[in-house]
């Protein structure tokens, strides 16, 4: 008898493009969205890269990726694949809102079906910035979690996990199955290349409509108003370092 | 009736100022009952502490052996067995709160709203989104708990001379065993704290070196500042990642800020829009940090600074 496959699951999220200035729509009714570039959430692409630098070192077999979005979210399944992933899982939407603690069940149910020994993502979408996912996967798997990881050791039954903590820099041991959520500086996702574009086209991809997880969105938190943030005067230029020096002791901060 | 517990912050037998902060914010739901829980392994000054803060009913101290350290998968189950009564949950959106508060919230089965910034109501709240490109009014269905994190910097502490009557429990909790503690590498201690301090002096790419930014600590040490960088600083390796100012690091609101260096990208701008006076010191006149800065001077840093410590040593004679 052989042993079950060593799998990673990465939860994945589409996002508005990081470089994209966003702006709020007149009426108030959320941001623009139309026309503008979406690509993987940073936070999620070095998830992505973990993963596979653990799976490189021979940390495990396979890495599956794994997304909540609609239909045409399918581009950003392949560019992980083409990174290196070995398959991908699709859930697929049709228009329904997933709160994190909804998302956080659908995972679950991912966790269920794949075993994973280790789930990582980003420790926040840049487009809500909930920053709750991967925490309330953990609790409702009732399992460690790792968050704002910055480095990630593995033993075969466990996860020493440093973490980016206000106070400094944080170090954690946890056992496995654990979730891990990243932070900025954990790695450097790697670029893909053309060839592995390509091959990512015949990886394997299922699509799960939502409706088969029997997890229902949730309704209770409603985004009633989208506005632009108060913007701050323009202030004044000073000359040279004695007008700054006399500025500042005019206003009484030096 | 509205009821707030708030989940206090502490190490090292003191209460963070992020606690005063999140008892504030829930201050500002009219009419409520405020009581902080503060989980300890029994015998620490801090709950004494907050049971000073203005506007505090009650302090309840959770005891059990495993608060020694202060970490989600343990203190998650402690929060969900008191929190039951209360209609509303908050934390300090601070990386204690943002990584124990969904998962209090998931044992809960309630919605969790992260970095509040104002309150409206019971159920209507303002957060930001897209690094606080937008604000959004979120509306949560009546008679839902509601779990949130407080933006520390949108609220004042809460003031002290409060006297609330503390009450301490153990707690018989079940408790994972499959989280330890490893180590914590403290960040140096010797300036005052990047979240709290009243005057921030940050550093960017234009230091050039983790020798240049000794210029910064230079500055700040005579104005009894704390220390910040950019995220390109940070990641060129010339300070550390827990003095990175942003929204990927700490979103401050000192009187001053003093950027020297830094151009101003989007992500830094949103860790300081709330600073009282924001001063930038960059050679680029087209830098973005002008468009928020209240006083800007264009120039070569490494002439400005040194000049400016002169002026401040002179005035002071």
């Amino acid at each position: 008898m052989t042993n079950p496959p060593r799998r990673i699951l990465v939860a994945i999220k589409r996002v508005v493009d990081y470089n994209v200035r966003i702006r709020v729509k007149p009426d108030g009714s959320g941001v623009m969205l139309d026309g503008v570039k979406l690509s993987i959430n940073p936070f999620d692409q070095i998830a992505v890269e973990e993963a596979l630098r653990i799976k490189e070192r021979g940390g495990a077999d396979e890495v599956v990726i794994a997304t909540i979005a609609p239909a045409d979210a399918q581009s950003t399944l392949r560019n992980a694949l083409a990174m290196g992933a070995q398959r991908a899982l699709h859930v697929v939407t049709d228009g329904a809102h997933l709160e994190p603690l909804a998302a956080a069940r659908v995972l679950l149910k991912l966790v269920e079906k794949e075993q994973p020994f280790l789930v990582i993502l980003g420790k926040q979408a840049i487009d809500d910035d909930n920053n709750q996912t991967g925490q309330m996967l953990a609790a409702l798997w009732n399992r460690p979690q790792a968050t704002f990881a910055s480095k990630v050791e593995l033993t075969d039954t466990t996860a020493r996990v440093t973490r980016e903590v206000d106070a400094g820099l944080e170090t954690l041991e946890v056992d496995l199955p654990a979730v891990i959520t990243t932070d900025l500086r954990l790695n450097e996702p790697r670029f893909v290349k053309l060839p592995e574009i390509m091959k990512a086209k015949t990886k394997p991809l299922e699509t799960l409509p939502l409706g088969s997880l029997g997890v229902a969105p949730d309704a209770r938190v409603k985004v009633t108003k989208t506005e632009p943030p108060p913007g701050r005067q323009r202030g004044i230029m000073v000359k040279d370092t004695a007008a700054l020096f006399a500025e500042l002791q005019k206003r009484g901060l030096v | 009736m509205t009821q707030v517990l708030v989940i206090a912050e502490h190490a090292n037998g003191r209460l963070n100022v992020s606690t005063a902060k999140t008892v504030r914010a829930a201050s500002s739901l009219a009419g409520a009952e405020i009581v902080v829980a503060v989980f300890t392994t029994g015998g620490s000054p801090v709950a004494a502490q907050a049971a000073q803060l203005a506007g505090v009913t009650r302090v309840l101290e959770v005891t059990h052996v495993a608060n020694e350290h202060q970490l989600a998968a343990t203190l998650a189950p402690q929060v969900a067995e008191v929190a039951r009564p209360f209609t509303h949950v908050f934390a300090p959106s601070t990386t204690f709160g943002k990584d124990l508060m969904p998962r209090v919230a998931a044992l809960l089965d309630a919605p969790q709203l992260s970095d509040v910034m104002s309150i409206e109501s019971d159920t209507r709240f303002r957060r930001p989104i897209y690094a606080g490109n937008a604000i959004t009014t979120v509306e949560v269905t009546a008679g839902t708990k509601i779990v949130a994190t407080i933006r520390t910097a949108s609220f004042e502490a809460a003031a002290g001379g409060g006297n609330a009557k503390v009450e301490s429990v153990a707690s018989v909790a079940a408790l994972p065993a499959h989280t330890r503690f490893v180590t914590l590498a403290a960040a140096a201690a010797d300036r005052p704290d990047l979240q709290s301090a009243s005057k921030v002096i940050s550093g960017g790419r234009a230091l050039a070196s983790a020798e240049a930014f000794k210029l910064i600590y230079g500055l700040a040490d005579k104005l009894g500042a704390a220390v910040g960088a950019s995220r390109a600083a940070v990641d060129a390796g010339y300070a550390p990642n827990d003095m990175q100012v942003g929204q990927t690091g700490k979103i401050i609101a000192p009187e001053l800020y003093i950027a020297i260096g830094i151009s101003g990208a989007i992500q830094h701008l949103t860790g300081i829009k709330d600073a009282r006076t924001i001063v930038a010191i960059n050679k680029d006149s087209e830098a973005p940090i002008f468009e928020v800065a209240d006083i800007g001077i264009v120039g070569d840093l490494f002439t400005i600074v040194p000049e400016l410590e002169k002026l401040i040593d002179a005035s002071r004679q």
